[in-house]
Parts: C-alpha cells; sequence; structure tokens
C-alpha cells in the first residue's frame, strides 16, 4: 500500500525537483509543456479542461461549495406583498457534491498532465521521438480505444447514478423533511438524528415499524425465490419428461407471462382477487362462501396472496431457465443411477438437484436480491397496503423497504428519511451479498462439477 | 420392454398431461378473462362496465376500442411516447452495453477492476433512492413534465452502461486469438470491434435490445414522477395504472382491459418472434451469474 502510493506519487516530486522549465510552467498551466514540445492536440485539450475549471469554479460551484457546511443561512423571507429567496439548500448540497467531484476530477486530470510531461521528457532525453498528434488520436482508436468506448457510459453514470446517490446519501443526514422544502424553507445537518430515529423503539422513533417491514422483506424475499425455484425446476422437469409432446406449446404458454407487459398482467390480477372480483364473485355465486374472502384487506392474506401471485410471475422465468440447464446434465449420470435401480425421485434428489443448485447459486443470490428490491409486483398487486395504526409513517403490511422508500419520496415528501432507508437496503443487500457469496459452493470449488 | 412398464409410464404420462393443462389454464386464465372483459361494454345501456361477478360478457361489444380511438383521452398519444421511450432507449441502451462490454471483456486498462467494483456496488443502491435528484437534474435542463419523453430516455440511457454482466460474459466466449490474429494483421481495435465482434454477437445484440425494449412498457414508477400532472406526456404504464385505481363507480375498468391488451399484443408478438435470443441470454446470464 506505502509503496504504490509513493510510485502514484513520485511523478510530482520529480517534477518539482528534477523537471526542465517547460515541465515547471506545467504545473501551474496544464498542457504547456505539451504545447512547446509540438504535442498540439493533448496540449490544448489540457489547457481547455484547466480555463473550463477555472471559469466553473469562478461562475458557478464556487459559491456553491462554500455554503456547504451550513446548507445555507439566508431564509426566504416575504417583503410586504413580494417573496425574497434567500439560499436554496437543495442547489447548495447538489451543486456543492458536484463541485466537490469537479475539484477532486480536476486533481486528476493535473496529476495526468505532469505525468505526461515527465514520460515526454524521458522519450526525449532517450533520444526517441514524441507521437505526433495524428498519432495520439489515432491512438484512441487503437491502443487507447477504451477510453474512447467508455467516455460517454462512464460520465453518464457519474452524472445519473454516482452523483443522486452521493447527493442522497448525504440528505440522510439533513433534516430534508416536508418541514424543510426548498426553496422556501432551508434544511441543515443533523448528524446521525435520522438513523437514531429509524432504529429507537421509544415513542418517538419508528424501530418497529422499521423492523417489521425488514422482516417482511425477507420473509418476502425468501419466499418469493425459492418457492419459486422448485416449481419453476418442477415444471422444467414435468415438461422436459420423456414422452411429452407439445413441449414448445407448453412452454409458450408459461412465456406469456413474460412477454405481457406487467403492468397490465399484474393489475388485471390484482382486480380479480379484488373483494368485488371474478374470484370472489364466482365463489359466492356458486355458495361456496358468504362474504367475500378479503384477499387485500387482511394483512395475513394479502402477504399469502402476494406470495402466490408471485408465482404466477417467477415460475416461466425460471421454467427457461432451467430448462436450458437441464439437458447440461450428462446423460450417462442417469443411465448408472438406472442401472443401479434409482427411482426418479433418488435421481432427482441426488443428480439434479445438486447439480442445479451448484450451477445457480450465483443467479439464486441476484434472484434474491432482485426480489429484495421487487418494487413492481408489491406496488401494482397492493401499494403496500392494507395500511396498519399500528404501523409509523404510513407503512403497510405488505410494503417492502423500496415501496415505503417510495412513499416517503412520493406521497410524504420524507427525503431524508427515504434517504436513510435507502442506506439500510443498500447494507443488507451488500451484507447479504458478501455473506452468501463467499459461501457458495460454486465460488469456494469451482471445479466441483466439471 | 416389459408391458407393465409401459403401463406404468403411460400413467405417468397422463398425470403429466392433467399437471400440464391445469398449469396451462391457470397460467391463460388472466389473459383470457381480460379479452373477454375488453368486450364487455362501459355504456350503461348495454352493460355495467365495473366490476362484475361473470366472466363472459353478455353483450359483445367494442365499445371500449371505439372509446380508446375516438380521441376522448390521449391514449394514442400515450402510446407514441411510449412506442418513441422504447424505441430510443432499445437503440441506446443497446450501443452503450456494447461499447462497455467490449471494453470490459478485450481491453486491459488501469482501473478496469476497480471500475467493475464500483459499479457493482452502486447497484446494491435501491434505485428508487435518487429520484428525487434524478427528477431535479432533469428540471434543469427543463426534461419534466411537457419534457418528459426525451427525460425518461436520457435516464434510461445514462445509467446503462452498469447492465454489462450478460454481453461482456457473452464476449468472453468469442475467443481472444480471433481478435489477436486481426491486429497482427494491422487491424485497429475499433475496426476488430466494428468488423469482427459485433457481427459474432448478432444473438447477444438482440437480447439486449429485446430487453431494453420491453422495460419502458411496464416503467410505471419513475415515469409517473416524472411527467406528472402532464397528461400528455404520459406512457401507458401510468396513464393504465391511473385508471384502474380510479374508483368511480362506472370505473375504467373494461377500457383498461382493451388498452392492456391493446399494448400487450405487439410486444407479445415481437417477444414471441425473438424468443430464441431472449431464452440464450438469460440462460447464459444466469449461469455466469
Amino acid at each position: 500500500m506505502g509503496d504504490s502510493i509513493k510510485k502514484v506519487l513520485s511523478p510530482i516530486g520529480e517534477a518539482v525537483t528534477k523537471g526542465d522549465w517547460k515541465t515547471k510552467v506545467s504545473l501551474l498551466i496544464l498542457g504547456f509543456g505539451q504545447l512547446l514540445r509540438g504535442q498540439i492536440l493533448k496540449g490544448l485539450a489540457f489547457l481547455a479542461l484547466e480555463a473550463a475549471f477555472i471559469w466553473y469554479i469562478a461562475d458557478f460551484g464556487g459559491k456553491y461549495v462554500i455554503k456547504l457546511s451550513t446548507l445555507g443561512t439566508v431564509a426566504t423571507q416575504k417583503v410586504g406583498r413580494k417573496t425574497v429567496y434567500g439560499d436554496n439548500s437543495f442547489l447548495i448540497l447538489l451543486f456543492g457534491v458536484l463541485t466537490a467531484f469537479v475539484i477532486m476530477a480536476f486533481i486528476l486530470v493535473w496529476y495526468l498532465n505532469i505525468r505526461d510531461n515527465m514520460e515526454a521528457e524521458r522519450l526525449l532525453k532517450a533520444g526517441k521521438r514524441l507521437p505526433s498528434n495524428k498519432e495520439v488520436f489515432a491512438s484512441l482508436f487503437d491502443k487507447n480505444f477504451d477510453k474512447t468506448l467508455l467516455a460517454l457510459p462512464v460520465t453518464g453514470i457519474f452524472v445519473f447514478t454516482v452523483l443522486p446517490i452521493v447527493f442522497m446519501i448525504c440528505v440522510a443526514f439533513t433534516n430534508y423533511d416536508k418541514n424543510h422544502q426548498a426553496p422556501t424553507n432551508l434544511f441543515t445537518w443533523v448528524g446521525f438524528q435520522n438513523f437514531e430515529k429509524l432504529l429507537s423503539f421509544g415513542s418517538s422513533g419508528i424501530g418497529r415499524t422499521f423492523v417489521q417491514v425488514l422482516v417482511w422483506t425477507l420473509v418476502w424475499a425468501f419466499f418469493a425465490t425459492f418457492i419459486d425455484y422448485f416449481l419453476g425446476l418442477a415444471v422444467a422437469i414435468l415438461i422436459n419428461k420423456k414422452g411429452i409432446k407439445l413441449k414448445k406449446l407448453w412452454r409458450t404458454i408459461l412465456v406469456l407471462t413474460i412477454a405481457v407487459p406487467q403492468f397490465v398482467s399484474l393489475l388485471y390480477i390484482m382486480k380479480l382477487f379484488a373483494n368485488d372480483g371474478l374470484i370472489n364473485g364466482y365463489l359466492m355465486k356458486w355458495g361456496w362462501i358468504n362474504s367475500p374472502i378479503q384477499f387485500w384487506v387482511d394483512p395475513m392474506l394479502a402477504r399469502i396472496t402476494i406470495i402466490v401471485v408471485n408465482i404466477w410471475i417467477g415460475i416461466p422465468y425460471l421454467m427457461l431457465i432451467a430448462t436450458g440447464l437441464l439437458m447440461n446434465i450428462p446423460e450417462d449420470l442417469y443411465e448408472s443411477a438406472r442401472i443401479d435401480g434409482a427411482t426418479g425421485w433418488q435421481m432427482f434428489r441426488n443428480i439434479t438437484l445438486p447439480y442445479m443448485l451448484f450451477v445457480t447459486g450465483p443467479f439464486l443470490l441476484t434472484q434474491f436480491i432482485n426480489n429484495l428490491n421487487n418494487f413492481n409486483v408489491i406496488y401494482l398487486l397492493t401499494q403496500g397496503k392494507p395500511l396498519s395504526v399500528n404501523l409509523a409513517e404510513n407503512a403497510g403490511s405488505t410494503d417492502l423497504l423500496v415501496t415505503w422508500l417510495y412513499k416517503m419520496t412520493v406521497t410524504d415528501t420524507n427525503y431524508s428519511m427515504a434517504a436513510v432507508i435507502g442506506i439500510m437496503v443498500f447494507i443488507i443487500t451488500a451484507v447479504v451479498s458478501l455473506v452468501v457469496y463467499n459461501a457458495l459452493p460454486s465460488v469456494k470449488d469451482e471445479e466441483g462439477f466439471q | 420392454m416389459n408391458t407393465s412398464y409401459k403401463k406404468k409410464r403411460a400413467a405417468g404420462n397422463a398425470v403429466a398431461y392433467i399437471a400440464l393443462v391445469i398449469i396451462s389454464i391457470i397460467w391463460l386464465f388472466p389473459f383470457i378473462g381480460l379479452v373477454l372483459q375488453s368486450f364487455r361494454s362501459y355504456d350503461p345501456a348495454v352493460e355495467y362496465g365495473g366490476m362484475v361477478d361473470y366472466l363472459v360478457p353478455k353483450h359483445f361489444s367494442l365499445d371500449n376500442y371505439r372509446f380508446l380511438f375516438s380521441g376522448q383521452t390521449n391514449f394514442l398519444r400515450w402510446y407514441l411516447n411510449t412506442i418513441i421511450i422504447a424505441v430510443f432507449v432499445a437503440i441506446f441502451q443497446t450501443i452503450i452495453i456494447l461499447c462497455v462490454s467490449y471494453a470490459l471483456s478485450r481491453m486491459r486498462f488501469t482501473g478496469r477492476t476497480f471500475l467493475m467494483r464500483f459499479w457493482l456496488i452502486l447497484g446494491m443502491f435501491p434505485g428508487f433512492l435518487t429520484m428525487i435528484c434524478l427528477y431535479f437534474l432533469l428540471k434543469q435542463f427543463g426534461l419534466t413534465q411537457a419534457g418528459a419523453v426525451p427525460g425518461l430516455i436520457l435516464v434510461s440511457v445514462a445509467s446503462s452502461g452498469m447492465g454489462y454482466y450478460v454481453c461482456k460474459g457473452y464476449f468472453d466466449t468469442i475467443p481472444k486469438a480471433l481478435d489477436e490474429a486481426a491486429r497482427i494483421d494491422g487491424a485497429t481495435r475499433a475496426r476488430v470491434f466494428f468488423t469482427m465482434t459485433i457481427p459474432m454477437s448478432k444473438p447477444i445484440i438482440i437480447y439486449t435490445a429485446l430487453v431494453a425494449f420491453m422495460a419502458p412498457w411496464c416503467d410505471y414508477v419513475f415515469a409517473s414522477y416524472v411527467a406528472f400532472g402532464h397528461d400528455e406526456s404520459y406512457n401507458v404504464a401510468v396513464a393504465m395504472t391511473r385508471w384502474v385505481w380510479t374508483n368511480d363507480y362506472q370505473g375504467y375498468f373494461t377500457r383498461f382491459c382493451a388498452g392492456g391488451i391493446l399494448v400487450a399484443i405487439p410486444v407479445t408478438i415481437l417477444f414471441m418472434c425473438l424468443q430464441k435470443y431472449y431464452v440464450e441470454g438469460v440462460t447464459g446470464g444466469a449461469v455466469k451469474g
């Protein structure tokens, strides 16, 4: 670690102590050395980046970044009939974070500039020729093609994923909620107050609700993953069975579920199970029940119904995957088992299942993580309802952490608490992934089935 | 083969067929219901348009479809919005994923593993966390409400680089020796990418584009947030969901069914035609994790 830091920093020290005057000027004016050495393209690029940086800080970023520690102090006021806007905490935080990133990026550019200067000096001293402008440009499509390919995607991810995530992590440590809405009101840093509220079980905290939602999220993810997995496997085996005709037809029927947009099928199913829906309607008409079954009203029943409906969604997908994998199991394994007199069930227990679990271990993990965050199924079916008076912050009995987060953002505009929950989801996901991933047989013992 | 074995097998198959038929009925039922109910009129003079306790409508009617095309609502506009979003997202997302996958699969550069790990960690944050921030970013560029359609395209495309796993896995299976041979003959990386790798990757390109194309049809969450209150920028998912959740006495239920059918048919046909590629992509992705 220490060595690698030394190695990274050494060009800077070298440039200051041993660099020629062109390099030294480049410490302040980026691209200067390159320009004088004839590498116009590179030099101009560095110079333009420095100019853009100075312009950005002076004209835009600077005024936000200095207020970052307070998130603004001048409140919006009403003077007579006019509203005089003060500081906008939201903008200060967002652009403050952006500016912090821009500064870091500029330091990186500065470092690359120095390294490039030293490299050029070294080449010239060794009597070699510097790459011409044309060669530098051409390398973007050959040796440095990765930079060309990744420039746009990395920028996109930075602006639309990294920046928002860092911003929201910051929001978790502020009091940005419905009483502190920018631009009319200021919000400010509150430290770990929101986390304390989420994890405290006293009257002011929402710890009990959080634990209940968390437990249901985990229970849901567990059932949604494993029930679907085993039933999907069973259906795949059923269709693959020797002597079954029209294999393609059966598969196509199941695959319809994947093809039809979920909002259409799930909303229809939601109505199917409603109190005035078809299922209750028919059961009452046939005289099997007297009053509608409260599929979406009773908390426990709603949870079970969701899991059942999710089987309808999940099986086709797993059936497809399992079908492909089942064909990979060497047929001679089954043959020798059959000769030894194994029954179908024994073959499934000792050959099919271990093989499938081994191969699909990482997939099961991703499925579990996806189900932790399975927004569509829950939201389209119940929106987290039924609500309960025992739960704080409008949480419902079928709310997952993500749907709760969504409701907090959209309905309650309680952004700081939503951010805290988002961080919790991240922590849970990360812990589950790390622990399970390292315990997977296919990771521990890669050669197991080869 | 003796007869008892044959009998046993025939009995086993019979059970399997019965199970398959039951499964098929369960899986098809919602779609059959959807189709049948879309032909039930919402006109009180003909039939009740809300929730009823029978499956087959008493009178066959095209009222719902007529309503959708009559211009009383922006249905055609919503449909067009969704198609525009889906097409653009499919094109750009595929291009970006191909670029990222090639760079990560074929090139070795400083920060490569860091980038992959960093993206993996980013993916562990729930997507909706950043909704307000994204909304605000889009608003700065005027891409909310009236501009929601390009805004949604931008957001979907911008972060798509992180979904490179399946495609990179596919590229990893193309022998590197091919690349090297071409490079020895003087081809640049870019040439190898455009003239060799891409033509060889038809299945994965179709898979990537198909998945990207299907997603916007279900996008309710972010689309409803960005287009909030501006009817003309809704996509079908937002608009139809609103119909179902409106609980007036007649309800828009049958109209939702008709709209749902119109949405589902083209998407389903497309999916069924390209099913082969989808299965390949999904299975490949599952095994590699």
